[in-house]
């Protein structure tokens, strides 16, 4: 029956679970507080006037960032211990289907819909495989270089013997000195704030021009597909 | 040469009644907490001990370790070289010269052999066969891997013994290398600094005859007691660094009030050493309390690690140089414009895609 009101059937799929959504939005969080801060201990604020026992503004600013360390530190732990007992959506963080053809000529077909090569992207439950390496590349193993040069950075000042001295006090010499790891530190906030930019505006673009939902799939949970075909 | 005279001789000779030393062995064990038992011990180690021979050898170097070494202020470097080591080969502090001095090196090598210290001051180049450092008519590296095949420990002096230092810079003609690339199979203690602090260098050797044992290293080999902490944590300035109080300009308001010197360029932050607390020339100040920031002389490769003004400095990989804040700044504006032409791009390609259908949509009706 044509009623004049054009009919799409949506089909749903759940696939970020609640414990993912959470870490997600809490993550963003951290990475933020972690970019301004680690920023600003980089490049401090202009020098503020009076008694030195008045301010403890440079202290406040390292406190926010090893606070949010704490925190993107425990969240990636649990991130972790989610992908063996979360669904089989949760686990993609971790592990990258390098050897599967297939992965690569989807890869592609996803870079040609960006180049507008392509007249309509492809359907993913889960995240697409441009996404998919950009997440893996980016989120766990430079997370993970983070994690590893700012937890030896952190040795610094928690001394010889403390725990982050005893496991990753041996990247200071690893890497060469103390100054070079805060430099690749300090390239790699660089490298997470260039990757933010793009996963908004490609999560924006995507979910007004592919064929699937983006941004209410990680607040509800459940993915949306505006069309019936494969 | 006496190098068997005991602690105890050397005592008797500088004018101690053998009833003062007595006294003295007493005092000791009670000051340590022992027994009154080990006063007797203390007094037969004291008369039977012999001074450590210790052979002190110049590489390349600019004998600033030298320098530094015969400032010590505590204890007097004089009680250290005259009463407390028998230094017996220095080429910089010793009386002979020629082939009289390198005579001793063979005597001591033969007579202590596994019982002495070897002190190196400076490093070894290798390239064409290490000809860049004679010391005797021979290559450098020659001598010392000799002297080190018998020693008990080797001490490297200095930045240029422990990590290299000027010699070794980019793009090091003479392929200057640290003592522990060419020594690899005895104890090493690093006691790195352009030069290092006096109280610091006779402070590693007192603690190594007291106890007779080497003091406790840290990762990269070097006492913790001097190098364990960066200077930063125990900097007087450290309070205007939390507080968020730093010198923007030499010469500016922050710098006649003695503001931290974080954006000046200070290493303080990464640099491991005691200058901060001990202090130079009798503990009368350091480079941070004349204004200066650290230039991080103690820690590896300094020379090679960008401005000693900047505390975001210049990455240097694959011979490329780069700040990261001058390219992340560059990457963001570039990826932002990017993003704004391909989201322009997208939505008219959205709207002409929109036109399309409408008319596909017109057509079926």
């Amino acid at each position: 029956m044509y009623t004049g009101v054009p009919t799409v059937k949506r089909t749903a799929v759940y696939v970020y679970q609640t414990p993912v959504r959470i870490w997600h939005w809490v993550n963003a969080l951290s990475i933020t507080v972690l970019a301004v801060t680690g920023y600003l201990i980089g490049s401090p604020l202009p020098t503020l006037p009076g008694e030195a026992s008045d301010h403890y503004l440079m202290g406040y600013i390292r406190f926010f960032h090893f606070a949010a360390a704490y925190v993107f530190l425990v969240g990636f732990l649990f991130r972790i211990y989610w992908a063996f007992v979360g669904n089989s959506y949760s686990h993609q963080l971790f592990t990258l289907p390098f050897w599967r053809r297939r992965f690569w000529s989807e890869l592609l077909h996803e870079v040609r819909w960006y180049a507008f090569q392509e007249p309509e992207p492809r359907k993913y439950v889960g995240h697409n495989p441009l996404a998919h390496l950009f997440m893996v590349v980016i989120i766990t193993v430079g997370g993970l270089v983070m994690i590893v040069t700012g937890l030896a950075l952190y040795s610094e000042q928690t001394g010889l013997g403390s725990w982050p001295d005893a496991l990753f006090g041996w990247v200071i010499p690893f890497v060469g000195q103390s100054q070079d790891v805060r430099m690749w530190h300090h390239w790699g906030m660089w490298v997470i704030v260039v990757f933010v930019m793009l996963h908004v505006y490609t999560a924006i673009r995507e979910d007004i021009m592919s064929r699937q939902s983006l941004i209410s799939t990680m607040v509800s949970g459940w993915r949306m597909f505006k069309d019936d075909r494969p | 040469m006496a190098t068997t005279e005991t602690f105890y001789e050397v005592m008797r000779r500088q004018g101690i009644s053998r009833r003062s030393f007595l006294k003295y062995c007493s005092l000791t064990a009670t000051a340590l907490g022992l027994a009154p038992s080990f006063a007797g011990t203390i007094a037969q180690a004291m008369e039977t001990k012999p001074r450590t021979p210790v052979i002190w050898l110049h590489g390349l170097e600019c004998t600033c370790c030298s320098e530094s070494f015969i400032r010590s202020a505590h204890p007097l470097v004089s009680d250290v070289v005259l009463s407390m080591i028998s230094l017996d080969y220095d080429d910089v502090l010793m009386a002979s010269a020629g082939h009289q001095a390198e005579a001793i090196l063979d005597e001591i090598r033969l007579k202590y052999k596994g019982q002495y210290i070897l002190a190196v001051e400076g490093n070894p180049p290798l390239n064409q066969d290490g000809m860049s450092c004679i010391i005797g008519g021979r290559p450098f590296v020659e001598q010392l891997k000799e002297v080190a095949a018998d020693c008990k420990a080797v001490i490297s002096w200095g930045s240029c013994a422990s990590w290299g230092c000027v010699q070794a810079a980019h793009p090091n003609p003479t392929q200057a290398v640290p003592v522990h690339k060419v020594i690899t199979d005895k104890p090493i203690i690093k006691v790195p600094g352009c030069p290092p602090i006096a109280e610091v260098m006779t402070g590693v050797i007192t603690y190594m005859l007291t106890f007779d044992r080497l003091p406790e290293l840290d990762r990269q080999g070097r006492p913790k007691m001097f190098y364990g902490q960066r200077i930063h944590d125990k900097c007087y300035r450290r309070p205007h660094f939390d507080a968020g109080q730093f010198v923007e300009d030499w010469d500016d308001e922050g710098a006649r009030k003695g503001y931290c010197l974080y954006k000046m360029g200070c290493k303080g932050p990464t640099t491991y050493n005691a200058c901060s607390t001990t202090r130079w020339n009798n503990g009368v100040s350091f480079p941070i309390q004349s204004g200066h920031g650290c230039i991080g002389c103690s820690e590896d490769g300094f020379w090679d690690k960008g401005s000693f003004y900047d505390h975001v400095t210049n990455t240097n990989v694959f011979g490329i140089e780069a700040n990261a804040d001058k390219v992340g700044i560059a990457a963001a504006g570039t990826v932002g414009a990017a993003i704004a032409a391909h989201a322009a791009a997208s939505a008219i390609q959205r709207i002409k895609q929109r036109a399309g259908e409408h008319h596909e949509e017109n057509d079926q009706t």
